[in-house]
């Protein structure tokens, strides 16, 4: 993973292909929009706790399985934070950067 | 990526989980096993890997490994453990800490990260290892008693939140078995333990296999969040 490096735009297109798997799961009315603006948490959020863990669990796994790196997104840090990095799918993106930025150090 | 059934056991190097690794990677599994140092344990079907169970960055290395190599596990054998005989007005707090490591943190480790694989075939079983120092209150084992404790606790709301993935999570709480765990433990002590429990004799190797079996078989699809002690222990 440390010689590897991931742009924004790598990191977003896995982001969205882990909400087209959800999306194969869910109602017409309910599926995710592939935007950064989406919201993913929170009040105009579109998941409830337990999706919210299932689709943090699977962008975990295709992190893992495209970049070869094993990141925990709900770590201490995302969890103290004043604003929860859940809570689009742009917050989300520049939290999974900052965290395979962390793992070259 | 595998048609066989993937088992992950800690603390294979010896005692119990050196057994089961023996036992499952003959009967079908692939077995990937750990211990804190190397393994002289090769078979065909087993691999090895040397870590702290409470790293977690080697934990989760261990796991991405899997996840590639395999695609899938099925089943976790929670076995690593380490126990520490001392009154409570004598315990360091580095060996209460170093027990809370290794048997608990280690179990939620494992646990979690074996679940997240679990969770994508919708099917899992997992075993975690308690013991019936637990219940019986053992004078001597104030902490070892409490990281168990931890995972029982543990073992029955993982059983909840992982039922909806049809991961099943159950223990197993041997009494004393002839391992290097018990052999530190003065005779006598050992012989008050037995002389508790319902069936008075050492836990065999046999004994924690058989309830293994039971919890792993596919028809114990609807045995979750039990600890089954041995030997007639409540």
């Amino acid at each position: 993973m440390s010689n590897l490096t991931v742009s924004r735009q790598d990191v977003l297109r896995v982001v969205f292909a882990t909400i087209d798997e959800i999306n194969e799961t869910q109602p017409e009315e309910q599926k995710l929009s592939k935007l950064p603006e989406t919201y993913l948490f929170g009040q105009q959020g579109r998941f409830d706790s337990l999706g919210l863990v299932n689709f943090i669990v699977l962008l975990e796994q295709s992190i893992a399985d495209e970049f070869g790196a094993a990141i925990t997104l709900a770590d201490e840090k995302a969890l103290s934070r004043e604003k929860s990095p859940f809570l689009t799918v742009e917050s989300l993106t520049d939290y999974i950067l900052e965290q395979l930025e962390g793992l070259k150090q | 990526m595998t048609d066989r059934q993937v088992m992950i056991i800690t603390g294979t190097r010896k005692g119990i989980g050196r057994f089961l690794a023996e036992h499952y990677a003959q009967h079908g599994f692939d077995v990937v096993g750990c211990s804190r140092t190397p393994s002289d344990l090769q078979l065909p079907g087993y691999q090895h890997y040397c870590l702290e169970v409470a790293d977690e960055a080697a934990v989760k290395q261990m796991f991405l490994d899997v996840s590639r190599n395999f695609g899938r596990v099925d089943v976790l054998l929670n076995n690593a453990g380490i126990a520490s005989m001392n009154h409570f007005l004598l315990t360091p707090l580095a060996t209460a800490q170093r027990l809370v490591n290794t048997n608990f943190l280690g179990t939620f480790l494992f646990c979690r990260e074996a679940a997240k694989l679990m969770r994508r075939h919708r099917s899992g079983r997992i075993v975690n290892f308690t013991t019936v120092a637990t219940p019986l209150d053992l004078e001597g084992e104030a902490i070892y008693a409490a990281t168990k404790a931890a995972v029982e606790s543990l073992t029955r709301v993982l059983a909840r939140e992982l039922a909806a993935f049809n991961v099943t999570v159950n223990a197993v709480g041997p009494t004393p078995v002839k391992t290097d765990l018990t052999r530190s433990v003065p005779q006598e002590k050992l012989d008050a333990l037995i002389a508790r429990q319902a069936i008075q004799r050492y836990g065999e190797l046999r004994d924690i296999l058989n309830v293994v079996d039971f919890f792993i078989r596919p028809a114990s699809d609807f045995i979750t969040a039990q600890v089954i002690y041995l030997g007639g222990v409540r």
